[in-house]
């Protein structure tokens, strides 16, 4: 981490050099650096250490990639690297279920809420609704501090002797209560519980804070509905976050109490290594309903900043203004509110009652009402628009497409009756990891691209950004198309070698060239952390206030901006954020007052 | 940075700190409807064993609410600028917060001597545990929060009028003492 953060240190005083710079107070390198109160840096802290987490949590994908791909070979490197964990070059069966597990929960949790949310409320709520900072700096330095504390924790789990957390990212009792049950419900499972309860904290403290920055302290003549939808997403993002996650806390409370103090919240009449536990009474399926009323709202965590940040970004590089601006926000109110009653719909095959279940599909099948409006409003808000192919507009581009793709198929398993099929296969992997996991990567890389110049005063490398989009797109069809031919087939999920099964043993083929895909992707996204530190030193300077020509308040701040963000006045807001190609003009920004033969939009 | 994070076109809106403090309290609250509501999913199955709540928890309850009238004066005495008042009804909050957690071991450990305790069977008695442990937990953050403004208001190097801080403890305050009431009848009548 150290390293890292001196690297933001040169870049930052690199910039300084051209720059007359107002000084509000006095800044040591530990006040701005490292414990910063200034949510732009803040935002580069966390999105540093969402890169570091998405480096090892992908990397944790390939390894389990070269067990499903080729189960039969051996690659001596990997005895090299983890030891017993890989006798002889094969990954054992409790390091295959740790990597899973592991993936998930950093790619789920650490990467795309924290890196993702973390990052982009931090640095575009001030921004955007014009505040100096945060309603409060301190608890928004305290949130990053508890994520990097819960990194840590889970970090560490990795290196105890009966390895990290074992047994999917839901961690589902009986088996992580019952640390007899195996290896990885040992001592990684207690860090696993520490480190999540530090994250939550974290998220709390942020969710807090985002929500009371958009709605006590936006500039004079910010209303609500002059808001970019960046804005929007990112309330409704923070809202989720803290009335879901207290109940994740409190299903993780009770487990930590079956696991250690004898209660039987979770469990009941186990019979475990010719032993008979006292435990009576309990219930595995109440910890589904607690895990799943947070899990449930976390992918919408996921994936509504990266809606905001798409519509923005489509928006700008379409020089148009956004389609249906209230519409977009009434389908994020939609999907916020359906968000926390949709949960049971990953419960269908845990004998729910059918006509519950009923419910649960009516409720998940409305989701696709907003999401198919908002996905109906980014086309035509591109559409004959004068379009500027930039990095980011390519990626916000694919978001849509992958969008697309991922959310047919949750109308297959939001049926209770197709579920029965297809649940716990590949089928499922293919739809998340499409839905949520690569259109949220796309998101974010949109935003990261778009809001470098922002961050850093520096533009990232183009030539990079297009190979880089090209390729993860394309690999991102290939690893997860066939998997829903594999799910349709049958083919279970979590799975360490299928090759004993008849009716799969036709997929192994396929298995590998998924493999093969897998890692072309994972090198291609180094080189994006490639470009993304070079262009801090080396990347083409910011010349312009504004380079992309955007209405929005982030643009009017100095290139590199100090703690405060603008050196004046905060300006004052006359009009909404989306006016483009009005009145003959490219684009008419924020703070400009409205025309007196101009009408407001 | 200017000194002041709010404006002045922000006057006429509810302070960014008070308003956090209110989702923050939107979301411990969701904590405990999770535990309350697992609790009573449970309590309609079969096997499910009740318990006698301990007389001694009538005492944490008067005990905390009279804390809830004591921080009120101290608010009062606060916005009417008796600096003396307000440190001992502060310093009186403080010393009944206190007491109501240890009121609430004595019950702990009353229940434990009844043999409701950790292990085995589930039943009322083994949620009790956990959700009036984190509800401690909340009262001894406040607690301590008491601590740091009490302190503030004695040593600090400045006077200050801005009601904020101690209008959001108050706030707080009333809040963890409103969630044990609801905790008490809710054990009253489902326990």
């Amino acid at each position: 981490m150290s390293d890292t953060l001196h690297i933001q240190h040169e870049v930052a005083s690199h910039g300084h050099s051209g720059e007359p710079h107002v000084h509000h107070h006095k800044e040591t390198f530990i006040s701005k650096y490292i414990f910063s109160m200034d949510h732009k840096m803040i935002a580069k802290q966390f999105l540093v250490t969402g890169i570091i987490w998405a480096i090892i949590g992908g990397l944790f994908s390939v390894l389990f990639r070269l067990q499903l791909g080729f189960p039969d070979q051996n690659f001596p490197i990997l005895e090299t690297i983890f030891g017993r964990w890989a006798e002889g070059g094969k990954i054992k069966p409790e390091f295959y279920y740790a990597l899973t597990t592991m993936h998930g929960t950093v790619l789920i949790f650490f990467v795309l809420t924290a890196g993702l949310s973390g990052t982009f409320a931090n640095l575009l709520i001030p921004l955007q609704v014009g505040a100096r900072d945060m309603a409060s700096p301190f608890m928004n330095m305290l949130s990053y501090w508890f994520f990097f504390a819960g990194s840590i924790v889970m970090i560490s789990s990795l290196f105890t002797q009966t390895g990290p957390a074992a047994g999917g990212w839901t961690v589902y009792p009986p088996l992580s209560a019952l640390s007899q049950a195996s290896q990885g419900s040992k001592s990684g499972m207690d860090l696993w519980i520490i480190a999540m309860t530090l994250f939550v904290a974290s998220q709390l403290l942020g969710g807090l804070n985002y929500i009371s920055t958009i709605l006590n302290m936006r500039t004079k003549g910010m209303s609500m509905t002059r808001l970019p939808l960046t804005i929007w997403a990112l309330l409704f993002t923070a809202i989720l976050g803290v009335l879901s996650f207290p109940v994740l806390l409190s299903g993780l409370v009770l487990l930590m109490f079956d696991r250690h103090l004898g209660t039987s919240f979770y469990l009941s009449d186990i019979y475990i290594a010719g032993q008979a536990l006292p435990n009576e009474g309990g219930s595995a399926i109440l910890y589904q309903h607690l895990f799943w009323f947070l899990g449930h709202p976390e992918v919408y965590i996921i994936i509504l900043p990266t809606m905001g940040l798409v519509s923005e970004i489509l928006a700008i590089n379409a020089r148009k203004p956004i389609f249906g601006y209230m519409a977009m926000i009434a389908s994020l109110m939609a999907i916020c509110v359906l968000a926390f009653l949709v949960w049971a719909h990953h419960m269908f095959v845990t004998g729910l009652n059918p006509f519950l279940g009923s419910v649960f599909v009516l409720l998940t099948l409305l989701i696709a009402i907003p999401s198919a409006i908002k996905v109906f409003n980014w086309i035509t808000t591109i559409w004959r628009g004068n379009l500027r192919f930039t990095p980011a507009m390519l990626f916000a581009i694919g978001f849509v497409s992958i969008f697309i793709s991922g959310g047919l198929t949750g109308i297959w398993l939001g049926n209770s009756t197709i579920d029965i099929h297809l649940h716990d296969t590949m089928f499922v992997i293919a739809h998340f990891h499409i839905v949520m996991g690569v259109s949220a990567f796309f998101g974010m890389f949109a935003g990261i691209y778009h809001w470098y110049p922002k961050m850093f005063g520096r533009y990232m490398n183009n030539t990079l950004g297009y190979i880089h989009f090209w390729v993860t797109l394309a690999s991102a069809y290939l690893i997860f198309w066939p998997m829903h031919y594999q799910g349709l087939a049958g083919m279970p999920r979590r799975y360490l070698d299928k090759s004993s099964w008849a009716s799969f043993s036709q997929f192994h083929g396929l298995d590998a060239m998924i493999s093969v895909v897998t890692i072309i992707a994972f090198s291609v996204q180094l080189m994006f952390v490639f470009n993304y530190f070079y262009s801090m030193y080396k990347g083409r300077r910011v010349r312009s206030q504004n380079p992309w020509d955007a209405t929005t308040l982030e643009w009017t701040t100095p290139i590199h901006p100090g703690h405060g963000n603008w050196e004046g006045e905060i300006p004052e807001v006359h009009r909404w954020a989306y006016d483009y190609g009005k009145d003959g003009r490219d684009f008419i920004p924020q703070t400009e007052p409205i025309g007196e033969n101009e009408s407001e939009h | 940075m200017s000194t002041s994070i709010v404006s002045t076109q922000q006057h006429n809106k509810l302070h960014p700190h008070k308003f956090a403090l209110w989702v923050a309290i939107a979301s411990i609250l969701m904590m405990f409807a999770g535990l309350t509501s697992a609790y009573v999913v449970k309590s309609n199955q079969t096997g499910w064993r009740s318990f006698v709540m301990p007389k001694i928890f009538w005492v944490s309850t008067v005990v905390i609410m009279v804390s809830s009238i004591t921080m009120q004066m101290a608010v009062k005495a606060f916005k009417n600028r008796n600096m003396q008042q307000y440190r001992a009804m502060l310093g009186v909050t403080f010393v009944l917060g206190i007491a109501f957690v240890i009121s609430q071991v004595f019950g702990f450990e009353a229940l434990w001597e009844n043999n409701v305790r950790f292990k085995g069977a589930s039943g009322a008695g083994q949620f009790f545990w956990p959700i009036t442990g984190l509800h401690a937990l909340h009262v001894i953050g406040g607690v301590v929060a008491l601590l740091i403004i009490f302190f503030r208001s004695v040593i600090g190097k400045t006077k200050t009028y801005n009601p904020v801080p101690v209008e959001v403890m108050s706030t707080y305050w009333h809040f963890v003492d409103g969630l044990w009431l609801y905790l008490m009848i809710f054990f009253l009548i489902l326990g």
